[in-house]
């Protein structure tokens, strides 16, 4: 194994829970604000995963308050203290750009059994 | 003042203290050895020759041999000299690792960058090129007049044109040290150095 990948196993997550594109999860995001730190919450779908290694994102979109919200984050960031699974989506797609032109009941997914 | 031979490993991610994503080069500095010290009185001024990367005995030159026989050492592919501020500390033959640096550093790191070939002076001198339309056919990346007409009758010297780019030494300055793991051998410099991964650098602490 080359040097490089062996750096980024070290620096990977390893008590990340197996999700998909269509999970919707909720992910807890560290804020610095000046010196004071908090945790935020941000819930949604899983539109996309891409890369591998220490480079792996991950796309959630939500809708709030009318308006479409989506952050693009890194799947091995310290900045992100939890990633839980809330629903796991039935879908055909690994990515699911086509949620970004439906509103309302067409959004939604239908759950995994 | 102090440096170290390094070989380019490769460019990455690295998560810093606050947690925030920092392009990294990821190069192997040492184990360097010392081949020669120079001095004052014997050569005329102060200087470390270090050597790094083994090299077969056969592949090397009975004179250069004898040099490396001189410190005890195998042969060498690479030899440079430093100006280090405690060559008096130094004796032939130690070895030199990563953890002569620490974290937070900033260094300078040359190289010899990829070669590009013969390029246009769009990419070797970032020229803008010609207009695409309102009817031009052959200017899209031309380098337009090289100069006046029947005064002076020729071109400068000097002139900005097309030739061969890159292959040249190259040096970055004022990198940041962001990690040094010290079993390994590995340093981990915050944005880009010259030259091909594998390709061998001289990091230098002023």
């Amino acid at each position: 194994m080359d040097k490089l990948s062996e750096i980024a196993i070290e620096n990977i997550k390893k008590d990340i829970p197996e999700f998909n594109s269509g999970d919707t999860v909720s992910v807890h995001v560290k804020i610095i604000e000046g010196d004071k730190e908090r945790t935020q919450i941000f819930k949604g779908t899983v539109i996309q995963r891409k890369g591998s290694g220490i480079n792996e994102t991950f796309t959630v979109r939500k809708v709030s308050h009318g308006v479409g919200v989506e952050r693009i984050l890194l799947l091995h960031s310290p900045k992100i203290s939890k990633i839980s699974v809330l629903k796991r989506g039935k879908v055909r797609r690994a990515k699911l750009f086509y949620l970004r032109k439906l509103k309302g009941k067409a959004t939604k997914i239908k759950e995994k059994k | 003042m102090k440096g170290l031979l390094a070989k380019k490993i490769g460019v990455t991610n690295f998560f810093d203290q606050n947690g925030d994503s920092v392009a990294i080069t990821v190069v192997e500095a040492g184990p360097c050895y010392v081949t020669q010290i120079k001095t004052i009185e014997k050569d005329g001024y102060n200087a470390v020759q270090i050597g790094f990367l083994p090299k077969k005995k056969k592949h090397t030159t009975k004179p250069l041999l004898n040099h490396f026989t001189k410190a005890d050492l195998e042969p060498l592919k690479v030899l440079k000299e430093f100006k280090y501020d405690n060559y008096k500390e130094l004796n032939l033959g130690d070895v030199l690792k990563a953890d002569i640096f620490s974290v937070g550093e900033k260094v300078n790191v040359s190289g010899i960058s990829k070669g590009k070939g013969f390029a246009g002076v769009v990419k070797r001198h970032k020229f803008k090129g010609g207009p695409k339309s309102h009817g031009q056919s052959d200017r899209v990346r031309a380098p337009g007049s090289l100069g006046q007409s029947s005064f002076p009758s020729r071109v400068y010297k000097g002139l900005k044109m097309a030739g061969r780019m890159g292959n040249s030494g190259v040096t970055i300055k004022n990198l940041e040290i962001l990690k040094v793991e010290t079993d390994k051998n590995l340093i981990f410099i915050k944005g880009g150095v010259p030259g091909p991964n594998k390709g061998i650098l001289e990091i230098v602490k002023r």
